[in-house]
């Protein structure tokens, strides 16, 4: 079996929040021991609602934040030993919002050219023409680099942010929610590059999502969280054929595709917000879980393997015994 | 019956035309989706109706009916004694709809004092009331609490009891669940549908997401460059749809099991074109397949069995056969 | 809108205006500013009776041509106004945004530092560095430069902090770029604007100071003809001869009702840029 290319282990980050000046410190719990490989060429799609850290471990596997505890290799290198320029040319973003992922004050082929740069020692002229090719290849006009962001469409500039993080040929694209500010008919055109591009630069992608039918779209292995923890992980065709966790059965259960004639689903969560500065003990999810049992309050659930995939339910952990 | 009739209404901020002859109509009881992507003009309609437009704008109606009144003929002060009342409007993001500096019941029971007066006390009663009726629990509570204690999806529900509070008979909702997550989404969406029922409410819901769209709706219109391109009952409109834009829209959405994981998805090539005043002809023509030299012309109304209209020249089975 | 497109243009014309006059005072200036003509002391200006049309604005207590004096006074005035800010919006910008970039540790002492400065009597160390250090144009612009950083501090402090948040520079963070790099090509670009109105509040603040010091006798040092100095020089004729002190205090209050307009109509613009 081949090294993975990104392999995450137990990572945990907190952070210390204040509320104001004699507010006693809180500490929010974003990330709370998550282990995930990512193997070459493969597609993770990471699911889950607001506040469930998505987003923090992103920015952890990126390298813009050290985590609290645990370590992240990435093609067997510890990633806080990686200089800048090296971590730069494995892996690279593109994030959700295509208006603030980009430097207003600055052009488009200065915005797609600025990783080549920071890489130093790279003549002007080669950046040039890497810079070109690259917007071409992602379906943007090469005169476009004279343009500011302001003078772009959304889907242009999530072009633009694509053609950046694709620059150094990077072999690991972390992708935060890249079409959730799109239009829909944007978001195809974005998913259909990015699929395209996967292919053809033989790319591998973190895929972070809150929409589950895109997500089941583009992903080859699913991981559910849930305030900090993978809750569930499976390949993307049995997760979501047969799913095992109650919270990835509810998530999917919410999934509204565009047929009518059957109605709203009953979610049948409660009222019971995740707050990642308050985490239940035992099992994080048995306030909102409707097929609690008693030792959900009391003890946390370890991961059980089931259907091919992982899972930290009591339920199935009972199952499987 | 129809409860708010819209005939081609006309919206324009400057030089730019962000709604261009949009007609339809919502019927009492009635859920109708209006549904198209950003800058259609579908949330500018939903203003327009309230009477909520910003003062640079320019507003021109052939009619704007409320249970039969002309809206348009209305003073300011007539139209506020109207919104709130007989209609109310909720939006997307609650927090910034909800005033920050006084608790939730005081912000409820202001509404029901300022159209049928009353005591404060019998004002937070029926606002304690409509908090159980969108279930919200210990709502004797929660009327003492301010805005940011609650979570995005109770604050929606706030909104939506506090739209309630004079008992509309139409109530809009912009892109309601968009800013919530998922989960919650579902409940907010299954909560509307059974006050719809209960209380026989129109319900006109602006969204650009077909899934919701798809579930809610009774009616739908679909809006491109301020126009109204297709109007159909729902499953006819999934079924059968027939304009270019909507059939491109439906194909853009990834659909579990129709497209297989990894296909191509459909999409609409271009993007929406900026209108201004005096544009004539298919604003959809340079995206479309099948557009020819005709486009620039006048587009008719065509209107297919089972009280189905669309925008376009071609026949239906033109447009199927593509 | 087009009130405060008003006053930005007037704010604009004036500050160019006296900008230029200060520029070619060798060239404008009818008469030398510094020749005293004892016999034509106190001479009034061109509306009052017993005139001389050699001198537009008359003359002072040593007969020193009026108009003159006043064109030469505009050159310190925007000199020390421009010299100042320059000192000051270096030293603040870099302070602010060290701190807004950092945070932690090194933004606890710049906010020490700030508040530190805040707490300093502005008037009262200027006029103490002045008096030891002995007064001429260098040291009033060192003295103003080193104290007026602080509302460049807080103002790039809290817009580095916020640019900082952005994707954008996550993204410049993740293509492997310098610390130097960022701040420069990702977080100044984006934080000139509100500077840039902070400079021109500081400006005025640094000519009405110098202003304030000349006028007690540590400014710019005689003969010099700054405003502040010309007004202390004329108080004791003010009974009798009222234009020596009224026509500076005229063009001061021209000048920085023309600044601060200026400083005006930039906000709204930049404010209203950036909501479109």
């Amino acid at each position: 079996m081949s090294q993975p290319l990104i392999e995450i282990r137990n990572v945990s980050q907190t952070f210390r929040v204040k509320d104001g000046l004699f507010g006693k410190p809180r500490r929010i719990m974003a990330v709370d021991g998550v282990s995930l490989t990512l193997n070459a060429g493969d597609v993770i799609g990471v699911v889950g609602e607001s506040g469930c850290g998505k987003s923090t471990l992103a920015r952890v596997i990126l390298g813009l934040q050290k985590p609290t505890a645990g370590e992240v290799l990435i093609d067997g290198k510890r990633l806080h030993d990686l200089s800048g320029k090296e971590r730069a040319r494995l892996i690279q973003p593109v994030f959700q919002d295509p208006f603030s992922s980009l430097n207003p004050r600055r052009r488009v082929r200065d915005i797609v050219g600025m990783p080549l740069v920071a890489q130093g020692g790279i003549p002007g002229s080669e950046v040039r023409s890497r810079v070109e090719a690259i917007m071409q290849r992602v379906g943007l006009d090469p005169a476009m680099g004279e343009r500011l962001p302001a003078q772009l469409s959304g889907g242009q500039r999530q072009r633009v942010a694509i053609a950046r993080a694709l620059v150094l040929r990077p072999r690991i694209v972390v992708c935060d929610e890249p079409t959730s500010a799109l239009d829909v008919s944007v978001q195809a055109q974005i998913l259909n590059l990015l699929a395209e591009l996967r292919r053809d630069f033989g790319l591998s992608y973190l895929f972070i999502s809150h929409n589950l039918a895109v997500v089941e779209h583009v992903a080859s292995e699913v991981a559910v969280m849930y305030l900090g923890r993978i809750v569930e992980r499976n390949r993307s065709a049995d997760l979501f054929h047969n799913p095992q966790h109650p919270y990835t059965k509810a998530l999917l259960a919410s999934v509204l595709t565009p047929e009518p004639g059957l109605g709203i689903p009953e979610i049948g969560l409660g009222d019971a917000m995740p707050d990642p500065s308050n985490v239940p003990p035992g099992c994080r999810f048995h306030p909102r879980c409707p097929v609690a049992i008693s030792e959900c309050a009391t003890r946390a659930p370890v991961v059980t393997a089931s259907q091919g995939g992982a899972v930290e339910c009591h339920l199935v952990e009972a199952a499987s015994v | 019956m129809a409860l708010l009739e819209i005939e081609r209404l006309e919206i324009g901020f400057g030089g730019l035309a962000a709604v261009r002859g949009a007609s339809f109509a919502v019927d009492k009881g009635e859920t109708h989706c209006l549904v198209g992507e950003s800058g259609c003009g579908k949330s500018v309609t939903a203003l327009a109706v309230m009477g909520l437009l910003a003062p640079t704008a320019t507003r021109k109606a052939a009619g704007l009916r409320f249970d039969g009144q002309d809206l348009s003929g209305l003073s300011e002060r007539e139209m506020s004694r109207l919104r709130g009342d007989r209609m109310a409007m909720i939006f997307q993001e609650p927090m910034t709809s909800l005033n920050p500096a006084y608790t939730v019941g005081s912000q409820m029971a202001e509404v029901l004092i300022r159209h049928r007066g009353g005591s404060k006390k019998a004002a937070l009663d029926r606002a304690a009331e409509l908090l159980e009726r969108v279930r919200i629990t210990s709502p004797g509570m929660r009327l003492g609490q301010y805005p940011h204690q609650l979570s995005g999806g109770l604050r929606q529900r706030v909104m939506i009891a506090m739209a309630l509070m004079c008992g509309p008979e139409l109530l809009i909702a912009d892109e309601p669940t968009t800013a919530l997550d998922v989960t919650v989404q579902a409940q907010i969406l299954k909560l509307l549908d059974e006050l719809q029922r209960e209380l026989g409410l129109a319900i006109l819901l602006i969204t650009h997401d077909l899934g919701i769209v798809a579930r809610v709706a009774h009616r739908v219109s679909v809006m491109y460059a301020g126009e109204v391109v297709e109007t159909a009952p729902v499953a006819e409109l999934f079924g059968a749809p027939t304009h270019p834009y909507t059939r491109g829209l439906l194909s853009c959405v990834p659909v579990p099991g129709k497209i297989a994981p990894g296909e191509p998805l459909g999409s609409i090539p271009g993007i929406v074109p900026r209108v201004g005043h005096g544009f004539t002809g298919c604003a959809f023509r340079q995206r479309c397949d099948l557009a020819g030299p005709d486009c620039e012309g006048t587009v008719p109304r065509r209107t297919l069995a089972g009280d189905h209209q669309y925008l376009c020249l071609r026949e239906p089975t033109e447009i199927a056969r593509s | 809108m087009t009130t405060n497109k008003i006053g930005l243009w007037l704010g604009a014309v004036i500050f160019v205006g006296i900008g230029l006059i200060a520029l070619f005072a060798p060239l404008l200036a009818p008469q030398d500013p510094f020749q005293q003509d004892l016999t034509r002391r106190l001479l009034p200006p061109f509306w009052m009776d017993g005139h001389n049309p050699t001198y537009l604005l008359g003359t002072d207590q040593l007969g020193r041509d009026y108009f003159s004096r006043l064109i030469y006074g505009a050159r310190i005035s925007m000199m020390i106004g421009i010299l100042t800010v320059i000192g000051s919006g270096v030293i603040g910008t870099a302070i602010g945004v060290v701190g807004g970039f950092y945070g932690g540790k090194v933004d606890d002492v710049v906010m020490f530092a700030i508040t530190t400065r805040l707490s300093i009597p502005l008037i009262l160390v200027a006029l103490a560095i002045v008096s030891i250090v002995g007064s001429s144009t260098t040291v009033v612009v060192m003295t103003l430069g080193l104290l007026l950083w602080d509302r460049f501090a807080v103002v790039a402090r809290v817009a580095t902090m916020q640019v900082r948040t952005q994707d954008f520079v996550a993204a410049a963070w993740a293509a492997g770029c310098s610390h130097f790099h960022i701040v420069l090509r990702e977080i100044l670009p984006n934080i000139l604007a509100p500077l840039a109105v902070v400079t021109t509040l500081e400006m005025a603040l640094a000519i009405l100071l110098e202003a304030a010091l000349s006028f007690l006798g540590l400014g710019v040092p005689p003969p010099l003809p700054s405003w502040g100095l010309m007004i202390a020089e004329g108080k004791d004729y003010m009974f009798f001869s009222p234009w020596v002190i009224t026509i500076p205090g005229v063009a001061l209050c021209v000048l920085v009702f023309g600044i601060n307009l200026l400083g005006d109509g930039l906000r709204d613009l930049l404010r209203t840029g950036r909501t479109t």
